[in-house]
């Protein structure tokens, strides 16, 4: 029994690894041939992808709110920063990466011990202080972390091993900009593996488990607030990554980057695509970015003048953000498996009834999860 | 000796403005059980009423009774076209529907009035009273401010305390089914509560702009810190939500005053954090919180 | 049962997917023979020129905290192009602007940027606005060599180093020459005071304060910042009237002049005002004072009479300027949706240096060539700035010439000083109002012979 346990769960990994290396291959293929400008755009969405999965774990699975989340991108946007000050970076981009990861959990772990106390309004309350406060901390010590201007990031050159690799697979020589959206792109793939891996590990039906009924989880021995802590740890550390890729990609970080939009933006991204499925999460990421630019074309197009059609994209995110929740609060993805279930029951001959809509019952409460 | 009686006074002016909007959360809370963050907005968007009806030629107290009239009709509005519809048994789910909420409103008033920074009056004076031959830091509009909320928490009290329909708003949001049962019409009752509570929230969005400078942004700080005083008072209890915008307001002050004005959004999370650690229910709340 | 289904159905898009793989890399595995030497381009790019148009961009906050005000820039330029278009364009180019929103954060800057240059393959930017948000894309830009033009902020950082960012150009006098003018202002005529600095807390408030300090260090008895957002500024004025401060110093935006003079009449604080041309304007701050009419403030232009600021082009109220009067004529042709106002004019005045630099950069433009032709003839261009333009092979930055001016009741004022021109560092400051006297040409539209 343990032993097909054991191997059940090797296939699972190997399954998503493959789908990993797959994602990659294509990732950076796909990179190759789009513009510059799409490739700048695909790492956004890379890094919001990024920190979106960590979120809707956190959110989806262990059922804590965090409305901070662009706090934690701030602080691994800064150690990333401050690593790429000089035309020398400090150390590798990697190693850089794997520091920035590293502050934001420690972070994470003292904000995550104290929120695991918390629950509903309470936890939201102190996430959107911590959103709002943690930038403020940039201008106090402008000396180091360069105040309201903030401080520019110095992309290290493409190293040449990776130069060659992708030459190989594309015949074209990366730019840096470019050369940062590949950087982005392994990343997500490496995050949404490891995240996937979790999410069906024993930890993640611990999460799911303390999310249902913290009671009952407690009395089948799981350790409610570390279970808690955990979680919120790991979403920090994958905001905290998506921060340093962010200043990567943007070369810059500043205060303003970091607002309570940012905090709320992510929050957006994880309904849209729906809560708990990490697929939802870079769904919701790739309609935050492409959306805006869309809607501003659109508004251009229908005579707006340039500050009507500015403030149509934010409009538009917030009605699509309110039909969601009213019309389908399981998001994106959520939304579209209860299409396929219904359709493959409908298929289904001859139906049991019963059967039918158990499943129904079934995927809905996952997808919400 | 001054700048400290100064900083104090200020600190308590602005703790009864965070005080007035942290009663609509409350409001809104003890009526649904949900955190209204479309709160600011829907203020702001009642001020920009107010400031229209001035601008139309009448006179300050009419713009004021028209936004909160304005208030009283957009709350009411938001529960039945929106706020009813959403599946609340999922917690987060009507966060998220006042979050988007919160970002149509702000769209939409920079839409409607334009981005730009406009004045709005004030009915008393801006100077501050003068005691022999130092000018205190209180003016005719800070004490009206502070009447105000008084009289709110006052009016709030009485509301829920003494009279049927308070009672009824009680039931409702304690027990739905239960109220329903037993003859009460849950549905305008939840619709009154954010009624009203929008009507405090309009006060407290007057409150703020008046003598101050107004666009679509005026009311996003105070998102953050009404919130944060509603949750420090224990988000269930009136008393507490003008308890905790006082101590939220004059901290604030104090820390602008004499550490730094960028560490005031620090001080917000620390003193929230602090309280919270103690009394994870907040200041006021009457009973230990556990949810099963 | 179930599992076993959808592991398969997951195999089978993977399957298709190393086919596809297996397929690209041999396609690309032809082009692997091409010259991997970067094929440079030869001399004069001309990515956003056609024989009949030029397309430029400029990043703006249009949405959000700093849209009021700042999103009317935009509308200045657009309303000078189109009237330059009208008359038929430059060297026979209609000029066409790309506005953007950045809502004043600096990683949708990023992104929008990335949109004009690498997208919509504009020939450069031109008037991107505020400090942090031009941060991002500044590096972006001379990596790519877009001509990166009047800079819409007065930080040091826009034409200190042209060997570090040859592409980019500032405009209005920066902040730094801003404070040095005061701070001689100050030393000179009220060498008793007890100055206090109000200060925004980022490079406005800074390079102010560098400025100032280079003169009347010894004067200066506190300093305190706010940072913009905050609007309870109380205890920040009340530390300044605790420490005795008789003249305040304020570097500052012009919401915060308000607020600030408010904040005094609540404390019963009356010292002497310095307000920094950014934070004055006393068109859009009277206009805010004077609506607290039904409160205390009786006549908002009143309330700001007697305060000192700095000036380095005509502005509303100078009407019998011959600037102001072809920005009215421009905006009534062109724009005419609301009313005139100082940000509007700061837009056409930007975009009016543009066309020079587009006449000076001659029929054949390309990006390195507008860069040279400002770098040659920028220094001489005439425009409604009251000091000359710093633009040479060694400084990128723009107006030199500061006047320092005190505020009469109607919004009008006078001047204090001649016109005073300074340069970063220890340049001395003199006396030189050879700009001052500029007039434009009769037709509205710059005459500058192209260089070469």
């Amino acid at each position: 029994m343990s032993s097909l346990l054991a191997s059940a769960r090797q296939s699972v990994l190997a399954r998503h690894l493959t789908a990993g290396l797959v994602a990659a291959v294509v990732g950076i293929l796909v990179l190759s041939l789009v513009s510059e400008f799409r490739a700048t755009q695909l790492a956004a969405m890379a890094y919001l992808g990024i920190a979106a999965a960590g979120l809707t774990l956190l959110t989806g699975l262990n059922g804590q709110l965090s409305l901070g989340h662009g706090a934690f991108m701030a602080i691994g946007a800064y150690t990333a920063a401050l690593c790429l000050q000089d035309a020398e970076p400090l150390a590798p981009l990697p190693v850089i990466l794997l520091a920035a990861t590293a502050v934001a959990v420690l972070v994470g772990l003292v904000v995550g011990i104290a929120a695991a106390r918390l629950h509903g309004p309470y936890l939201a309350g102190a996430t959107l202080a911590l959103a709002v406060a943690v930038p403020g901390l940039a201008i106090f010590w402008d000396g180091t972390l360069g105040g309201e201007q903030g401080l520019t990031v110095r992309v290290p050159d493409v190293p040449a091993w990776f130069a060659d690799a992708v030459f190989f697979l594309t015949a074209t020589d990366p730019t840096r900009g470019r050369y940062t959206a590949y950087v982005a792109w392994l990343v997500l793939v490496a995050v949404f593996v490891l995240l996937a891996n979790l999410s069906r590990s024993r930890v993640g039906r611990t999460w799911r488990a303390v999310r249902d009924d913290e009671v009952a989880a407690e009395l089948a021995g799981i350790n409610l607030a570390r279970s808690r802590v955990l979680a919120f740890v790991v979403s920090a550390a994958c905001a905290g990554l998506a921060g340093a890729l962010m200043a990567l990609v943007v070369r810059i970080a500043a205060p303003s980057g970091f607002t309570l939009t940012l905090s709320l933006t992510l929050v957006a991204a994880i309904v849209l695509g729906g809560l708990g499925s990490l697929v939802g999460a870079l769904a919701g990421a790739a309609l935050l970015t492409f959306l805006p630019q869309l809607v501003t074309q659109f508004g251009g197009d229908l005579g707006l003048d340039d500050v009507r059609s500015a403030e149509l994209a934010p409009l538009v995110y917030g009605v699509v953000m309110v039909l969601v929740i009213l019309l389908a609060p399981t998001g994106l993805v959520g939304s579209l498996r209860t299409w396929r279930h219904r359709r493959a029951a409908r298929s289904a001959q001859p139906p049991d009834p019963e059967r039918t809509s158990t499943t129904h019952h079934n995927t809905t409460e996952r997808a919400r999860a | 000796m001054q700048q400290l009686l100064t900083t104090t006074l200020s600190g308590i002016t602005l703790g009864f403005v965070y005080a007035a909007f942290a009663l609509a959360l409350v409001m809104i809370w003890r009526s649904t059980r949900i955190v209204n963050f479309a709160q600011a907005p829907m203020a702001m968007l009642t001020t920009y009423v107010a400031l229209t009806v001035i601008d139309a030629g009448y006179s300050y107290w009419i713009g004021f009774a028209a936004a909160l009239v304005a208030g009283f009709v957009l709350g009411a509005a938001v529960e039945w076209l929106v706020v009813r519809r959403v599946d609340s048994t999922v917690e987060i789910n009507p966060v998220i529907l006042t979050l988007g909420l919160f970002i149509v409103f702000h769209s939409v008033a920079a839409l409607v009035f334009g981005s730009q920074f406009r004045s709005f009056p004030a009915p008393f004076g801006v100077r501050g009273f003068e005691v022999g031959d130092t000018t205190i830091a209180l003016t005719g509009f800070g004490v009206f401010t502070i009447l105000a909320v008084l009289a709110v928490l006052g009016l709030l009290l009485l509301l829920f305390r003494f009279t049927d329909v308070g009672l009824r708003m009680r039931a409702s949001a304690f027990n739905a089914e239960v109220s329903r049962l037993l003859g009460v019409r849950v549905g305008r009752m939840l619709s009154l509560g954010w009624a009203l509570a929008a009507l405090v929230g309009s006060l407290s969005g007057l409150l703020i702009a008046g003598g101050g400078l107004v666009h679509p942004s005026y009311m996003d700080p105070v998102v953050v810190y009404g919130f944060v005083a509603a949750v420090l008072g224990g988000l269930d209890s009136p008393m507490g939500a003008v308890a905790g915008g006082l101590l939220l307001g004059l901290c604030l002050s104090f820390v602008s005053g004499y550490l730094g004005s960028e560490l005031v959004a620090m001080a917000a999370l620390l003193v929230l954090v602090a309280v919270l650690l103690v009394r994870p229910g907040g200041l006021f709340a009457s009973t230990v919180q556990r949810r099963v | 049962m179930k599992r076993s289904s959808t592991s398969r159905g997951g195999w089978k898009p993977a399957a298709t997917v190393v086919t596809v793989l297996a397929v690209s890399a041999a396609i690309s595995a032809c082009g692997a023979g091409a010259d991997r030497d970067d094929s440079s381009e030869s001399t004069g790019s001309t990515v956003g020129i056609t024989d009949d148009s030029i397309k430029i961009g400029g990043h703006f906050p249009l949405t959000g905290v700093a849209a009021p005000g700042y999103s009317e820039i935009p509308s200045g330029h657009q309303a000078y192009y189109d009237f330059v278009n009208a008359n038929g364009g430059v060297n026979g180019r209609q000029i066409e602007f790309e506005v953007k929103d950045d809502a004043y954060d600096p990683t949708k800057t990023s992104s929008v940027t990335n949109e004009m240059v690498l997208q919509d393959e504009v020939f450069g930017i031109v008037g991107g606005l505020g400090t942090p948000t031009h941060g991002a894309v500044v590096d972006f830009l001379n990596d790519e060599e877009v001509p990166d033009l009047f800079v819409s902020s007065g930080s040091r950082q826009w034409g200190e180093t042209p060997e570090e960012y040859p592409y980019t150009f500032g405009w209005q006098p920066d902040y730094v020459i801003e404070g040095k003018v005061i701070g001689q202002y100050i030393a000179d005529n009220l060498p008793d005071a007890k100055v206090g600095l109000f200060l925004q807390g980022d490079d406005l408030g800074e390079d102010g304060e560098a400025g100032i300090r280079t003169y009347a260090d010894k004067q200066i008895v506190e300093t305190v910042s706010y940072t913009p957002g905050n609007t309870d500024i109380a205890p920040q004025i009340a530390k300044l009237q605790a420490a005795g401060v008789d003249l305040v110093v304020g570097f500052n935006v012009p919401s915060y002049t308000a607020l600030s003079q408010l904040v005094s009449l609540k404390l019963g604080f009356a010292p002497q005002w310095i307000y920094s041309n950014i934070g004055s304007d006393p068109d859009l701050v009277g206009s805010l004072l004077a609506d607290f009419s039904e409160g205390a403030v009786e006549d908002g232009a009143a309330l700001l009479s007697g305060v000192i600021t700095t000036e380095y082009m005509p502005g509303i109220g100078d009407d019998d300027d011959p600037w102001m009067q072809l920005w009215e004529k421009v905006w009534d042709e062109q724009g005419g949706k609301g009313e005139l106002t100082n940000y509007k004019i700061y837009g056409m005045a930007e975009a009016y240096t543009f066309v020079q630099a587009l006449q000076a950069a001659g029929e054949d433009v390309s990006r390195e060539g507008i860069v040279s032709a400002i770098e040659q003839a920028g220094g001489s261009f005439e425009g409604p700035g009251f000091g000359p333009f710093r633009y040479s092979e060694e400084s990128h930055l723009g107006l030199s010439g500061i006047q320092v001016v005190e505020i009469e009741g109607s919004g009008a004022s006078k001047a204090l000083t001649p016109v005073l021109v300074t340069d970063l560092g220890d340049a001395p400051i003199e006396e030189d109002d050879s700009a001052a006297g500029d007039a434009p040409p009769e037709s509205g539209i710059p005459e500058v012979e192209p260089v070469g």
